[in-house]
């Protein structure tokens, strides 16, 4: 046999995130074994025991590979992506969170006051165990010492707005075989540039086996008021369906199954906001020029129109966030 | 009435259509007609062309509105495309809105090459609107280096504290 290779060092962290990521690394199913076999996991909270202490002490690049998933909106999450981007030689940002927000960054509509005021209040999800209303401090004073918790932010950022990240994997979550591409192509060493999201660079559409003719739209239908017909184009038949401006990758899962593509692979390269794209294509096959008419089919068939087109990347977007009052924006 | 005491020019980036609001820009200039020079012009081939992405980078880059301009309905010099730029305006306007920005910032003005004054007024009205409601200075909703740089320096210093061994 021959010698066995020093196996390198591998770390999954998990900032804002759902945890899908977590799960998604193990539906490579065996796969898994391969990946025992080639790194030991220095790091992994979600699975493993480990302590900050230890990563802290690590020499810095003394990880080979961290897979970072999660939004970065409190300061620990903050503190851990620069300590991981210190510590290891290849960062990648996992999973559509890390990339470009997800559903957390979705709390960009809103701010810190806002969330807590819904979270703590008395009419709030943690009513019967907080009846008098107490808010979170970064600061608790108890006999024994003092408690930390960290500071929650008004706005999510993504990774690479927080540190320098060497490459993405979109997707949420990645699809399997796309992890397992992924980890494959960093052991092998055959990786794009540094700054690269690991993954195609066309549209979901080019995977989507349904038939397309000239796209005219005289309305927008929401999922629930329509049953589609399975052959043809979700979009032609009015469906809100983000495939036209969402990287492939996915093989076009969704639409296979009647759904409309929500965008998780995110933007191709070199779109600066995925959410500017949507609209474009959109209001390209809207089939109207009556400013009336049009006023209607948007207001009518996109009620929502930031949850339509920055599900996923409303933190990565240009304006990143819902407008804040002056008084709310002091730099705080 | 000023809402700062301040002297605030609003920054204001338009995008016109080579062929119609362009030559009515350009009339206004020959027949030095004066209006506010609070416009910066960046001329398209055709208001069609203008992806709601440039209207967003203005926006995110600090001005304080955006004006689209293109020729008339009927008359676009491509056919039909300014219904494009008609349609793409629409659906800015309803995202804007829930982000919570002012729907007069963004402003859409057809213009045919004849209308150089009417353009001159057009932009005078938008510089004003826009005085009134402030500047935006949108880079600043998600400025929050305050508290949140001495929250992160105060992390390396509550590691060490829970590392120490308890007396």
């Amino acid at each position: 046999m021959t010698q066995a290779k020093a196996k390198g060092k591998l770390a999954l962290y998990w900032a804002a995130s759902c945890g899908g990521c977590e799960i998604a690394v193990l539906g490579i199913d065996a796969k898994i074994l391969d990946v025992a076999e080639a790194f030991n996991i220095v790091f992994w909270p979600c699975a493993t025991d480990g302590k900050v202490r230890d990563v802290e002490q690590l020499p810095d690049g003394g990880i080979d590979l961290c897979l970072f998933n999660g939004g970065i909106r409190t300061s620990e999450q903050e503190y851990m992506a620069q300590l991981l981007r210190r510590k290891s030689r290849l960062l990648v940002a996992f999973g559509s969170c890390a990339q470009e927000g997800c559903i957390p960054g979705l709390a960009n509509l809103s701010n810190r006051q806002e969330v807590f005021d819904t979270v703590y209040r008395a009419a709030g999800p943690t009513f019967a165990e907080n009846p008098a209303e107490v808010r979170p401090q970064q600061h608790t004073e108890v006999p024994e010492g003092t408690l930390h918790l960290p500071m929650f932010y008004d706005t999510l950022r993504t990774l690479d707005q927080t540190v320098e990240v060497d490459y993405c994997l979109p997707g949420c979550p990645p699809e399997a075989e796309n992890i397992w591409a992924a980890i494959v192509a960093i052991l092998e060493g055959k990786l794009p540039p540094r700054g690269a999201v690991l993954g195609l660079n066309t549209t979901v559409c080019d995977e989507c086996p349904r038939k397309r003719n000239e796209k005219k739209i005289k309305k927008f239908y929401r999922t629930w008021q329509v049953i589609p017909d399975a052959e043809t184009c979700l979009l032609e038949q009015g469906l809100l369906c983000c495939g036209i401006a969402t990287r492939a990758g996915c093989k076009a899962l969704c639409p296979q199954v009647n759904s409309p593509c929500i965008g998780c692979h995110g933007a191709n390269d070199a779109v600066q906001d995925y959410g500017a794209r949507l609209m474009s294509a959109l209001a390209s096959v809207i089939d109207s020029e009556d400013p009336q008419e049009i006023g209607q089919i948007i207001a009518e068939g996109i009620p929502d129109p930031v949850g339509s087109f920055y599900r996923f990347s409303l933190a990565k977007s240009l304006l990143r966030r819902s407008k804040r009052e002056p008084t709310q924006r002091n730099g705080a | 009435m000023p809402m700062t005491t301040e002297n605030f020019e609003p920054k204001i980036i338009a995008f016109m259509c080579n062929w119609c609001s362009y030559r009515a820009a350009d009339l206004a200039g020959t027949a030095r007609i004066k209006y506010a020079p609070n416009v910066r012009i960046i001329r398209v081939m055709c208001s069609g062309r203008i992806d709601p992405t440039f209207v967003l980078a203005a926006l995110a880059q600090g001005a304080d509105g955006v004006m689209l301009t293109g020729c008339h309905p009927g008359e676009c010099h491509y056919v039909n495309q300014n219904y494009k730029a008609l349609r793409r305006y629409a659906m800015l306007q309803h995202t804007l809105q829930q982000l919570g920005l002012e729907p007069e910032r963004l402003r859409l003005i057809w213009a045919s090459a004849a209308e150089g004054q009417q353009l001159a007024e057009a932009v005078d009205r938008l510089v004003e609107d826009i005085r009134r409601l402030g500047p935006l200075r949108w880079p600043a909703n998600w400025q929050e280096d305050g508290q949140r740089l001495k929250a992160l320096a105060a992390i390396e210093k509550e590691h060490a504290e829970a590392s120490e061994v308890p007396r």
